[in-house]
This record gives C-alpha cells, sequence and structure tokens, in this order.
C-alpha cells in the first residue's frame, strides 16, 4: 500500500467537507484511482469532476499517471487569481 | 532597481465595488501556495525567455479583502518600455488563468459566491525542469512589504 494526501481548495474543499485528508491505495494506483476514491467518500465532489484538474506534487497531470508513497494529490477546480 | 533599466511598469489590482452591477462588499482569496510559488517561478523563466527585462516581481494576497485594497502587484523593469509593458501585461494575464488561485465575492447579507474561473493551465513541458535551486520564488512572493501578502 502507499500512501498519499489528498488536498482540496475552492469548492473542492467545500464539497469535501475538509482541506486534506490521507488515501491508503494500492501500489501502482494512478491518479485516477484517488479520484474515484475522493468521489466515493465525498459525493458532493461528484459534480465537479469534469471541471476539476489535479496537481500531483505541484505539477498539473493527467489522470493516468501513477502515484507514489507521500504523493500530494492536489484537486484544483476552475482558476481565477488578480 | 537596476541602473541600466529605463522604465518600470507597476500594475496594481485593487477590489472593486461591483461586478455585473451587483454590489461586491469584498473578496476572499484562497491560494495554493505551495504550487502558486513554483508558478511564479516559471513565469518568470518563461517572460525571461521571451523579453530581455531587468527584473520582476509578483506579489499576491490571500484571504478576505475589502473594497479597494489591494490583490495584486506586478513590476517588471526593462532596458526600454515596450518590452516592461508587454511583459507586466503577460504576467497579469498568466495570474488569471495559470495560478492555483481562487475567490469569492462577499455579497449583501454576509453571502458569499465563488467567481467564476476556467480550468488551470499548464505551462510547457520544457519548463518543468525548473528547480528551486535555480529561483528563488520565497522572494518574489513575500517581498519585505509583508502586509501585501498576509491577509
Amino acid at each position: 500500500m502507499i500512501r498519499v494526501k489528498m488536498i482540496y481548495f475552492a469548492q473542492t474543499r467545500e464539497a469535501a467537507g475538509t482541506k486534506g485528508e490521507e488515501f491508503s491505495l494500492a501500489e501502482q494506483s494512478s491518479v485516477r484511482t484517488a479520484l474515484s476514491k475522493a468521489f466515493e467518500a465525498h459525493p458532493k465532489l461528484k459534480p465537479l469532476e469534469k471541471a476539476i484538474k489535479v496537481a500531483v506534487n505541484e505539477e498539473i497531470t493527467q489522470e493516468d499517471a501513477p502515484l507514489k508513497e507521500g504523493d500530494r494529490v492536489a484537486l484544483l477546480p476552475p482558476v481565477v487569481g488578480g | 532597481m537596476d541602473d541600466d533599466a529605463g522604465g518600470t511598469v507597476l500594475f496594481v489590482g485593487t477590489i472593486r465595488n461591483q461586478t455585473n452591477g451587483k454590489e461586491v462588499k469584498g473578496l476572499e482569496y484562497e491560494v495554493y501556495r505551495r504550487m502558486a510559488e513554483r508558478q511564479i517561478a516559471k513565469l518568470e523563466k518563461e517572460i525571461r525567455k521571451r523579453w530581455p527585462i531587468k527584473s520582476m516581481r509578483l506579489v499576491h494576497r490571500e484571504g478576505k479583502l475589502k473594497v479597494g485594497e489591494v490583490s495584486v502587484v506586478v513590476a517588471v523593469s526593462a532596458v526600454h518600455r515596450e518590452e516592461a509593458f508587454e511583459a507586466a501585461r503577460y504576467a497579469i494575464d498568466r495570474v488569471k488563468e495559470s495560478f492555483p488561485i481562487w475567490k469569492r465575492e462577499k455579497l449583501r447579507r454576509g453571502r458569499y459566491a465563488w467567481v467564476k474561473g476556467t480550468p488551470i493551465q499548464n505551462y510547457p513541458a520544457s519548463d518543468r525542469s525548473i528547480s528551486e535551486s535555480q529561483t528563488n520564488p520565497r522572494e518574489i512572493v513575500r517581498p519585505r512589504t509583508r502586509s501585501l501578502v498576509e491577509a
């Protein structure tokens, strides 16, 4: 098993009801696996699925990217700075 | 300030009192700080490739801000004004679309509404090699004037 840190912001933070949490996943799990687990744990996240981009260790990543122990997986809703 | 710079463009973004005719009392910013600092370093690297600028600084605030308060500052110096204007314009545009920042408007009766955003844009793959030793994002995002980054 590997442990990854899930991080939520803005709308995903509100939908998840938390700023972050730790997930235990099987070795070789991908970003998609972590997302599925997040949607399962927090059904309110599901409607945001299409709008979310995922960053692993602060780099925007595709859903098939593999995860490793200690990765930070951030669910980023659409952004607007300035 | 660099002695060989002939001009510095300073953009200061402030909180407006309305949006689409709706009264706005203030804004609350949320920032993925760790990622935003990396994005600033990447942005500076990209800008330096495209324009011969001398210096740039970018500061974005987080937390609750009132109408009229400063939310973002971009400063770019260059030998000539053209590249300083272009680079500063480019920098503020990227802040809007490429930075992990979210904001919600404080409306009347204490209600809040998230401002509609766009999916965060990635930087070119060639910039993935950037390391924190090449730049000092902490200095860029946290200048001496602490009040600008502390809500």
